[in-house]
């Protein structure tokens, strides 16, 4: 059995059915792509898997360290560890990504404010801070800011791949992380991305572009059409959607949108 | 209404107010409110025949004042079950252990040292800042400012007293000014000489006077001419009363080119109305700023103005409120543009929770020919839950020309996408609705001292999880 397995996912938005029966099976160690034209429900898949209360589960199961995460709240999922790297990071005024970096670590070790054994200390989070920023090629000025706030699309996307070296999940659901971002800021995630790929970590990396996946090289990609996989295989399967597109599965090729 | 049972003046009555009291005489607090006790008070202070005379005056208004119509309803205060004086050593004869549970239990959960509680509480005139406040007081006064509590400066500095008390809130200015007036005690009296700094914070604690704590404070502060001076009052322990009605008047002086900051924050138990009337006149190129968190009592109506006298003065109110369960805020804040040429913002933030009710109320008046000036008011209100409730009333008179008013009014919810988005990453969801509503008063909290910033939003916290005393 692998490590993480979405089997049958049915998933509706207001009342619509979004997700139609999505099964996915990834292990420690693996990339897999999931590809699909906008609208498909790539980011219903994405806020299912981590909880988000605007998605209504309707049928299905994703089982993690045995466990059905559909019956956790987010924050139980975070901490069983899984991860969401958001297409479109939230802006919370008032809180400075210091805090909420800081914050989330500590909720993640499972300090709740009185076995201080648990809690980072301010060195610790310094010098893990420190080496990760430079591999994302980030300085520390955004450390005070507000979370997100005024931050560039691009910042944004650095700031979600920041947290998720922070926070070491087991498995990661990158949402179009490539997204808005210029070649080198792709790379410099990819890098990123690329230091913390390994046995301990499986990850779910939604996309449009076949791109990153030059620099993200998937085991597997799987592609997801009108809330259903049309299509899975090897990194083949994103050669064929580049010359392509979706065309084939009743999609016009269409220039994706995206305003990050 | 809350009880307190007759006390007898402690042992060191003498000492410590040093008049003759004759060997048979017993004073005994009294409730209630006539010409007899006000008297009675003034005679105690040994005041001067004109603050005798002026309290007098004062009750006779606050007697012909209704009450107000507007607002939060008062209907329920008993005026004649209220005790209108009691000496510092009579709140002191309470006990930790008579202190209601919740009180106690917040104090525990806010981490208060012991000896602080105390002093909260009202139970111990003594407060380990002692020390503090000698070698502050020493400084100060070589500087020329005077910092006492408002009794010692009638007595000790009668001309510049007379010359400022009641200018600026005169007894008829509302019914609540008019009832302190008439039983003020206790309270703070700041002088700031031409071009003198102070440096660091005046705190009303570090008067070591129970009195201080008073229900009827009286507050004066005169910033000469240049000088600056930061004032605060209260902390965010809940200051424990079986009073149930607080009602201060703080009337504040800023001189040409003077900047005073006024910061409370104040944590009534649920139990006590809380009706203040603060003002200050600024005059050419003074700055007037009042930092103002309300959490705690059970209502709340409080306005700070800024009355700008002279061309280039400027007023700015920034307050916080928080209303929990059975609980109204109705705060907000007044800027009357008397002059041409000067400027006003106000900043309100409101949170309610469990059916709690916040309400913003505000008045920006611009005289004829106060032209040029500019004002801007911002209200944003949080609202926790579907029971709570926040109002916005803006009024705006304006008689000048070439006026700038701006006014922006929001109504939120804790967003679904902020609390989706710090769950996410493993943060339960009671804290990271704390940190959202920790965020949302940040533009307040940065304004505070550290260890005030710290404090708020341990409260927060504390408030949030409904556990507050
Ligand atoms: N909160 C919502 N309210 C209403 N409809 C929604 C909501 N979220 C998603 N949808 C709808 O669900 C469908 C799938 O959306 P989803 O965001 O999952 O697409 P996507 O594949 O991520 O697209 P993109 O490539 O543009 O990011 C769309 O038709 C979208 O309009
Ligand atoms: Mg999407």
């Amino acid at each position: 059995m692998a490590d993480f397995e979405i089997k049958d996912l049915r998933a509706s938005v207001e009342g619509r059915q979004i997700l139609k029966g999505v099964s996915l099976a990834i292990s420690m160690g693996e990339v897999h792509a999931v590809m699909g034209p906008n609208g498909s429900g790539k980011s219903t898949l994405s806020h299912t898997l981590m909880g988000h209360p605007g998605y209504t589960v309707d049928g299905g199961s994703v089982l993690f360290k045995g466990q059905n995460v559909l019956e956790l709240e987010p924050d139980e999922r975070a901490r069983l560890g899984m991860f969401l790297a958001f297409q479109y990071p939230v802006v919370v005024p008032g809180i400075s990504m210091a805090n909420f970096l800081r914050t989330a670590l500590n909720s993640k070790r499972g300090y709740d404010g009185k076995d201080k054994s648990k809690q980072v200390t301010p060195k610790e989070f310094r010098s893990m801070m420190k080496s990760e920023l430079e591999v994302l090629h980030m300085d520390d000025s955004f450390l005070p800011r507000y979370i997100n706030d005024g931050f560039s699309g691009g910042e944004k996307k650095r700031a979600e791949i920041l947290q998720m070296a922070m926070l070491k999940p087991e498995i990661a659901i990158l949402d179009e992380t490539d997204s808005g971002l210029d070649i080198d800021s792709i790379k410099f995630v990819a890098e990123a991305v690329n230091r913390m790929r390994g046995p301990e970590l499986g990850i779910l990396i939604i996309t449009h572009y076949t791109r990153v996946l030059e620099f993200i090289k998937p085991d597997y990609v799987h592609v997801l059409v009108d809330g259903k996989f049309v299509l899975s295989g090897g990194p083949e399967v994103a050669e064929r959607l580049e010359n392509t597109g979706y065309a084939e599965w009743g999609h016009a090729e269409e220039e994706p949108k995206e305003v990050a | 209404m809350a009880t307190v049972p007759k006390i007898e003046v402690g042992a060191d009555y003498k000492e410590k107010y040093g008049f003759f009291v004759p060997e048979e005489y017993v004073f005994k607090a009294k409730r209630g409110l006539n010409p007899d006790i006000v008297t009675e008070i003034s005679w105690m202070k040994q005041e001067p025949e004109w603050m005798a005379k002026m309290r007098l005056r004062s009750l006779e208004i606050f007697r012909k004042k209704p009450m107000p119509k507007w607002g939060a309803d008062l209907s329920v205060i008993d005026f004649e079950n209220i005790f209108y004086y009691l000496k510092a050593s009579d709140k002191q004869s309470k006990t930790w252990e008579e202190l209601p549970p919740d009180i106690k239990a917040t104090y525990d959960r806010l981490g208060v040292p012991e000896a602080e509680r105390k002093f909260l509480a009202g139970v111990s005139a003594q407060y380990e800042s002692e020390v503090v406040y000698h070698s502050l007081q020493e400084s100060l006064t070589k500087k020329g400012v005077i910092f006492t509590d408002t009794d010692s400066a009638l007595r000790d500095h009668p001309e510049l007293f007379k010359e400022y008390f009641g200018t600026v809130i005169p007894p008829a200015d509302n019914k609540f000014a008019a009832l302190n007036t008439a039983v003020w005690s206790g309270g703070s009296f700041i002088y700031v000489p031409k071009g003198v700094h102070v440096e660091i914070p005046l705190q009303a604690y570090f008067r070591i006077n129970a009195e201080n704590m008073g229900q009827f404070e009286r507050t004066l502060i005169i910033c000469d001419e240049g000088s600056f001076v930061h004032y605060i009052e209260g902390c965010t322990a809940p200051i424990y009363t079986t009073d149930s009605l607080h009602s201060a008047v703080v009337e504040i002086i800023v001189k040409k080119n003077a900047r005073c900051r006024y910061t409370t924050i104040q944590n009534w138990s649920t139990n006590v109305f809380n009706l203040v009337t603060k003002r200050a006149m600024a005059y050419a190129d003074a700055t007037m700023e009042w930092v103002d968190g309300n959490l705690g009592s059970q209502i709340t109506m409080k306005y700070p103005s800024v009355y700008l006298m002279e061309p280039g003065a400027k007023g700015d109110v920034l307050s916080v409120a928080f209303a929990g369960k059975g609980q109204h805020q109705d705060a907000g804040g007044k800027m009357i543009h008397v002059a041409p040429n000067t400027t006003s913002t106000i900043t309100s933030k409101s949170i309610s929770k469990a059916g709690g009710r916040t309400s913003y109320r505000g008045h920006i008046k611009i005289y004829p020919g106060a032209n040029n000036c500019k004002s801007f008011v911002k209200c944003d209100a949080l609202l926790l839950d579907d029971e709570s409730r926040s109002d916005t009333y803006p009024y705006n008179d304006v008689d000048a020309e070439n006026v700038t008013l701006g006014h922006e009014a929001t109504v939120s919810k804790v967003s679904d996408e902020q609390l989706f988005y710090l769950m996410s990453r493993g943060i339960p969801r009671a804290e990271a609705e704390t940190m959202i509503v920790n965020g949302f008063i940040e533009p307040f909290t940065k304004e505070l001292p550290l260890e005030y910033a710290v404090e708020l939003n341990r409260l927060i916290q504390l408030e949030m999880e409904g556990s507050v005393g």
